[in-house]
């Protein structure tokens, strides 16, 4: 078989591991150009690293990151939990996403984005996290959301 | 209008024109922006419409001679259709911009302005430039 290129081409039956599912999905397209990276993983959860980059600023004058990336951080690491919980790939879609912004992460520091997935039903998964830039109990950010399977089921 | 920040130009995000006074940004496909094969990554169109909501924020409290510190408190993202392979845009509405708040919303949408393909609902604290 050649080697999957995205995602949708595992084979029926693939019991999902995020930490090689993570290098097909920071690869290409968007994650793959912010840089996005595996970092852990448990039952229920994901974590990514986002590395800070020059281009990845939105307020030039303090070198802070946009918040664009850390939604895409925090979108990738909880969409992945989902399938870690539900242990398979199913093709879905985010249903709505909130951000809570409690700081601004310091600029050089990689972030860290740890997306939990803590409710499946069939259709819907309903999702947690936070970003946080080296201590996890002084988050950079709280969010909290909704996947919608769109193929299949998650349970 | 306020230059965009790097993020904004790495990604190819324009102004691409002025609705009723307010920036309309826009962004072509391209491989940077995708998520799923076909698909625009909704971390992009969270972004694109962030940026459409700061530069409709800063649009208003320069049309009142206001400089003002921004700072995101929160943002809330629906997403309606998947956004294709084709160009997007953006545009923010203030609803309400008071001394220390303003709630900016923005929609994005591709071929159809009548069908948006997501919303995005923004809180940001506004404290005096020094």
């Amino acid at each position: 078989m050649e080697a999957p290129k995205s995602l949708n081409d595992l084979p029926p039956g693939f019991v999902f591991d995020p930490a090689r599912a993570a290098k097909l999905m920071t690869r290409h397209g968007h994650g793959g150009w912010l840089g996005l990276a595996y970092h852990a993983h448990g039952p229920d959860w994901v974590e990514l690293a986002l590395p800070w980059r020059e281009e990845l600023v939105g307020v030039p004058e303090t070198g802070v990151l946009a918040s664009g990336p850390i939604i895409s951080l925090m979108d990738n690491a909880t969409s992945m939990s989902v399938w870690t919980l539900s242990t398979r790939f199913v093709a879905h879609a985010t249903l709505d996403l909130r951000v809570d912004y409690m700081r601004a992460a310091v600029p050089g520091r990689t972030v860290i984005g740890h997306g939990e997935c803590y409710k499946l039903t069939r259709t819907i998964a309903f999702i947690r996290g936070i970003a946080h830039d080296g201590d996890p109990d002084d988050p950079v950010a709280h969010v909290i959301g909704t996947f919608m399977a769109t193929h299949g089921t998650y349970l | 209008m306020n230059a965009l920040p790097p993020y904004a130009r790495a990604l190819g995000i324009e102004l691409d024109h002025d609705e009723d006074g307010l920036p309309v940004l826009s962004v072509d496909f391209s491989e940077r922006i995708q998520g799923r094969p076909g698909f625009v990554h909704g971390g992009a169109i969270s972004g694109l419409m962030e940026m459409a909501a700061i530069a409709a924020l800063r649009t208003e409290l320069d049309r009142r001679g206001e400089a003002m510190k921004l700072k995101p408190v929160n943002v809330q993202v629906e997403f309606m259709r998947g956004g294709t392979e084709q160009r997007t845009y953006a545009m923010g509405t203030v609803t309400r911009a008071g001394r220390r708040v303003a709630l900016v919303n923005a929609e994005c949408w591709q071929d159809d302005r009548r069908k948006p393909i997501a919303l995005a609902q923004m809180k940001v604290l506004l404290s005096p430039a020094e």
